[in-house]
């Protein structure tokens, strides 16, 4: 089965985003495929390249970017919501004029579009969040 | 109808000015309209004081974004469900909701009213025929 997955929390702050990466795991190791991830509301968070967690727990955002290296997974981060809450890429940052990025390179920026075409290609589109 | 056409259902529960969930959903569903599916919208829970009328954010700072709702005729979205029991419990009725509305261009553009109250066992049964339900 196809699945495109929304994530609208932030990391450690919500489980969200661990359980949308446990499950993407578990699906691809089923065989089924991940056409998108999707980060939405404070889910934009889940893409900061700056983050430190301690030693002992998960780094959530370096988890993602090692699965979607490993199965070329497409992991979306929505602009408007990304602008919002200062997650910046390069190409974003040098047009709005800021000194900094902290966009992971295993995340791309893209607009809302990106969500509905998940919903529109995937056989189930599955939230994750409040 | 092309058979890509799917049914996207997007469910708002919470208020609209405690947390960034409702105007965020808006944007989503404000988009939506421009892939050609077929949308419709839920107030349900606290959700249904985003369409409630009269809104004035002035004291909070907060943005008042709810004139955006009236915008959805425009986009030719005209399924907007209320649940009866969500308006009940909070001691509101559809007097308390904003006029919705949209042109009917299969009845010479008459303006028609978008909102649908439903009760929630009927919610029940239209959020099963979906492809799609976005909840926020």
């Amino acid at each position: 089965m196809k699945f495109t997955l929304l994530i609208n929390e932030g990391p450690y702050q919500h489980q969200a985003s661990d359980t949308a990466y446990q499950f993407a795991k578990a699906a691809l190791a089923k065989g089924h495929e991940i056409y998108r991830v999707f980060f939405y509301n404070d889910g934009v968070n889940n893409a900061t390249r700056l983050a430190i967690p301690p030693q002992d727990d998960r780094n959530i955002t370096e988890n993602w970017a090692a699965l979607a290296k490993e199965h070329e997974l497409d992991m979306v981060v929505c602009i408007a919501a990304a602008q919002r809450r200062g997650m910046l890429d390069a190409d974003e940052a040098g047009r709005q004029g800021k000194d900094a990025d902290n966009i992971h390179p295993a995340f791309r920026i893209s607009g809302l579009g990106q969500l509905v075409e998940g919903g529109i290609q995937a056989d189930r589109l599955l939230t994750f969040g409040d | 109808m092309s058979e890509n056409i799917k049914k996207f259902m997007f469910v708002n529960t919470k208020a609209p000015y405690g947390t960034v969930y409702a105007l965020e959903s808006l944007e989503v569903v404000l988009i939506s309209a421009a892939f050609d599916q077929s949308v419709s919208l839920v107030f349900c829970d606290d959700g249904v004081f985003q369409i409630a009328n009269n809104q004035n954010t002035e004291a909070s700072g907060m943005k008042n974004f709810s004139p955006a709702y009236k915008a959805l005729g425009d986009y030719d979205i005209n399924k907007i469900y209320v649940e009866t029991e969500s308006l009940e419990e909070r001691g509101l009725t559809l007097d308390n909701i904003m006029a919705l509305t949209y042109e009917d261009e299969d009845d010479d553009w008459a303006e028609k009213s978008s909102i649908i109250p439903v009760t929630r066992a009927e919610l029940a049964d239209l959020m099963d025929e979906q492809d799609v339900v976005i909840s926020s």
